[in-house]
């Protein structure tokens, strides 16, 4: 199993950190990972994304053009990744500031509306989980007790009192997940 | 009295002190450095510290300060000798290290780093000496040469318009929260030397209180540089250098 | 973990004794991580945030003075400032372990990955007449274990050591193993192991004096050719390098660092297109892999060097080849990266099988 995963959005919609909880998770369950993000001046509003490489051997190159998986977030990340998704791929996004929705017809397409799904939570905070959710909904590559762990991983002690309000994001995410173009 | 009279313990009114080398110095006659040399090493030898000492030094003229005193020595790049001491100092916080740096190695080059370390309040002694010019490489112009004072990049003398002014570093550090002990001394009479003297045994055991940067700087003559006889030279800095540099203790937070 | 944060945790983890360096971007999180993990309360480890580069770099020349374990790290731009004091090193031979990760110059450049400080680093860093050990990382688990083998090669031949990394491996996130960590030497280990440092001068010894001041020419020249026999010795024994696929190769690419990744992809591609081509991928740069890419060269069709630069390494693979076969390059420049199907592309356009 091999999955290439680009999340892609504006710097401060958890973009990075929404990887980086995939990746300890997939760690969790014994899988070889690479996160490698973009990086730059921008740590506020510019964009941001993440290549995710979650696989069961060895990882070769950390940079590759065209993904299993692309979760877009924001209108620019569309126009340059929706042509990025390998045929037969799934592109997820969030339909919010979107004025142009994804065309392909060769690959599976889902919507999140994970501003909803976070404000239900509580807490816009937990935006990224949400995204988070649906993604494992549609592709359960990683089971959900080693998410548990991997969240874990990534919120800090201090902010150990979070967790469930994440765990519930990522479940309320998967729930309200919308297939839209099936293959 | 021939020679072996000299020797003989009842008749030594003066030796070198235990920690000076046998090598033959390469300083000029009339220079300020081999005072200054000799200086810290009856500190050192005085204060019983000849094993727990690591010196720094310079480029410049007293690049070879290593085989004149019996220590541990690192050779800095030039101005860096701070960098140098920060290190050995915070690495091994039981050894008492100072800097031998020169004007145009603390004072041009170095100026980042010896504020710095003057800053972060570094537990070491720095011996500054300003002979407002660079001796080693044939008597240039130093950030610390007087107006009006002719070297060989400033042939006509020094023109504010054309090189800027003197620098006054000692005062110049008095003003940062890590300097603890700040002074100006000379060694031109006897009196100045055992001023200076005492002034160095103070920055040694202020840098054992691990209060901040002691400081003590050596207002010097180059005759060789000025080019003038060691009499004449001692006569120009005391009409002209102490004007610009005023000798006295400048900062102390122990009193 | 990131590259850059499996340097830092490694740093305290290996007994390392002082780190001295200056933000700059890609690798901050080496000095960030080190702050928050706070080591000098555990292992007594030194962190300080330097006023500059080039007061980094004296800083490590000062601890090493002492026999301690230090080192720094940066990025291109601040690399250049640190060559004095990697010259400076050198000439006094002193251990020590920095860190480059590079990003795409010259000048200011970019703060994307690249693999331009090639020839900065393993031909020269800094003036006069010596090498840096060169190491170069291509994972996240790389970066961890080259600071434990940078600081042993370091101390066995008493000469700085550069980990030549770039932006992805300093950015990219990977699984690490934590070894089984060392303790910081203590006084009396240093005493034992580096009789030659300043450790304060005991009456039992002459007083050591850390210098590359000579001026004396036929000094200098005795100095110079005792460096020379060193130099032997490390290009005799320390040469490392991987291999992949290479058995059955008729062609060959020879990569480093992060672009080694990239090709191994490439490679991967190409075979299952009927291509047999192998990867060589040398993992010191200095000392070279020359006689081993030399032996490949006589039964390959053709070999490419494939760089994040505009070719620097492939001089050596020229010179390791001596014309057995004919060398090619490709590159990407300014921080940006090839990807596997520009290196295959690149690949079939050169030996003409497109």
């Amino acid at each position: 199993m091999k999955e290439e995963i680009i999340i892609a959005g504006f710097g401060g919609q958890g973009v990075l950190s929404m990887g980086k909880v995939l990746a300890y998770s997939a760690i969790m369950q014994d899988m070889e990972v690479t996160w490698m993000p973009s990086y730059g001046p921008e740590m506020r509003g510019g964009t941001a994304n993440v290549c995710v490489i979650l696989s069961d051997r060895k990882i070769g190159s950390p940079i590759v053009t065209k993904y299993d998986t692309a979760i877009i977030l924001n209108q620019q990340s569309l126009d340059k990744f929706e042509k990025s998704v390998k045929p037969g791929g799934l592109l997820l996004y969030d339909p919010s500031g979107i004025t142009r929705h994804p065309e392909r017809k060769d690959i599976e397409i889902a919507k999140i509306n994970a501003i909803e799904v976070a404000a239900n939570v509580g807490n816009s905070k937990v935006y990224n989980m949400a995204v988070l959710g649906a993604f494992l909904r549609l592709r359960p590559v990683v089971g959900m007790e080693n998410v548990g762990k991997g969240l874990r991983k990534c919120i800090p002690a201090r902010y150990s009192d979070l967790i469930s309000l994440n765990e519930d994001a990522i479940v309320k995410g998967g729930e309200s997940v919308l297939i839209i173009n099936e293959i | 009295m021939d020679t072996a009279d000299i020797k003989k313990p009842e008749n030594i009114v003066y030796r070198k002190p235990a920690l000076i080398t046998d090598n033959v110095m390469h300083y000029c006659p009339g220079c300020s450095h081999g005072v200054v040399h000799k200086l810290i090493a009856e500190v050192i030898d005085e204060m019983g510290i000849q094993e727990s000492t690591i010196g720094i030094c310079p480029v410049g003229c007293s690049v070879f300060a290593y085989n004149y005193i019996d220590i541990d020595w690192e050779e800095a790049a030039h101005g860096r000798a701070p960098a140098l001491a920060t290190a050995t100092k915070r690495l091994c916080p039981d050894k008492h290290v100072f800097t031998y740096q020169g004007d145009g190695d603390l004072a041009s080059i170095g100026t980042a780093e010896i504020i710095h370390a003057c800053s972060r309040g570094e537990n070491i002694v720095v011996i500054f000496i300003n002979n407002g010019i660079y001796g080693m490489t044939g008597g240039q112009m130093a950030p610390t040469t007087l107006i009006g004072m002719k070297t060989s990049t400033t042939p006509y003398g020094r023109d504010p318009k054309l090189n800027g002014f003197p620098m006054v570093i000692a005062d110049m550090i008095s003003h940062l929260d890590g300097t603890a002990f700040i002074t100006r001394q000379s060694v031109h009479t006897a009196a100045a030397v055992r001023k200076a003297k005492s002034a160095i045994r103070k920055a040694f055991e202020y840098s054992e209180k691990n209060i901040g940067l002691s400081f003590v700087e050596i207002v010097s003559t180059c005759n060789s540089g000025w080019k003038m006889n060691p009499v004449d030279a001692n006569k120009w800095m005391v009409e002209n250098m102490f004007r610009k540099y005023p000798i006295g203790d400048i900062k102390d937070i122990l009193k | 973990m990131k590259g850059n944060e499996a340097i830092a945790i490694s740093a305290i983890r290996n007994g390392v004794d002082g780190y001295f360096g200056y933000p700059i971007t890609p690798q901050s999180e080496v000095m960030e991580t080190l702050m928050k993990e706070k080591p000098w309360e555990t292992t007594g480890m030194v962190v300080l945030q330097a006023e500059s580069e080039t007061s980094a770099v004296n800083m490590i020349y000062g601890g090493a003075c002492c026999g301690k374990k230090v080192m720094t790290s940066s990025s291109s731009p601040g690399v250049s400032l640190m060559c004095e004091g990697i010259s400076y090193m050198a000439g006094t031979e002193l251990p020590c372990v920095i860190v480059d990760v590079m990003r795409g110059g010259p000048g200011l450049g970019t703060i994307q990955p690249s693999q331009s400080d090639y020839d900065m680093i393993v031909k020269g860093g800094g003036h006069g007449d010596f090498h840096n050990i060169v190491i170069a990382p291509a994972s996240a688990q790389d970066m961890y274990d080259y600071v434990d083998w940078g600081f042993e090669l370091a101390f066995r031949y008493r000469n700085p050591v550069i980990i030549l990394a770039d932006g992805i491996i300093g950015q990219m996130m990977e699984k690490v193993e934590m070894h089984p960590s060392k303790p910081r030497r203590t006084a009396e280990e240093i005493r034992r192991d580096a009789p030659w440092a300043t450790t304060g001068k005991t009456p039992d010894r002459p007083r050591n004096i850390m210098t590359s001041l000579s001026l004396d020419s036929d000094i200098q020249e005795v100095f110079n050719r005792k460096l020379a026999r060193k130099y032997a010795e490390i290009e005799a024994n320390e040469v490392k390098y991987t291999e992949y696929l290479t058995d059955d190769a008729e062609y060959l690419f020879v990569a480093f660092g992060c672009s080694s990744r990239i090709c191994e992809a490439a490679v991967d591609e190409l075979r299952q297109n009927g291509v047999q081509v192998g990867l060589l991928r040398p993992v010191t740069l200095y000392p070279y892999p020359f006689t081993r890419i030399g032996e490949l060269a006589s039964g390959m069709k053709s070999i490419m060097s494939i760089e994040l630069n505009l070719g620097q390494m492939v001089n050596d693979v020229r010179l390791a080849v001596e014309g057995k076969c004919p060398v090619g390059f490709y590159g990407r420049q300014g921080g940006n990266i090839f990807t596997p199907e520009e290196v295959v592309d690149a690949f079939l356009k050169f030996n003409n099988l497109k």
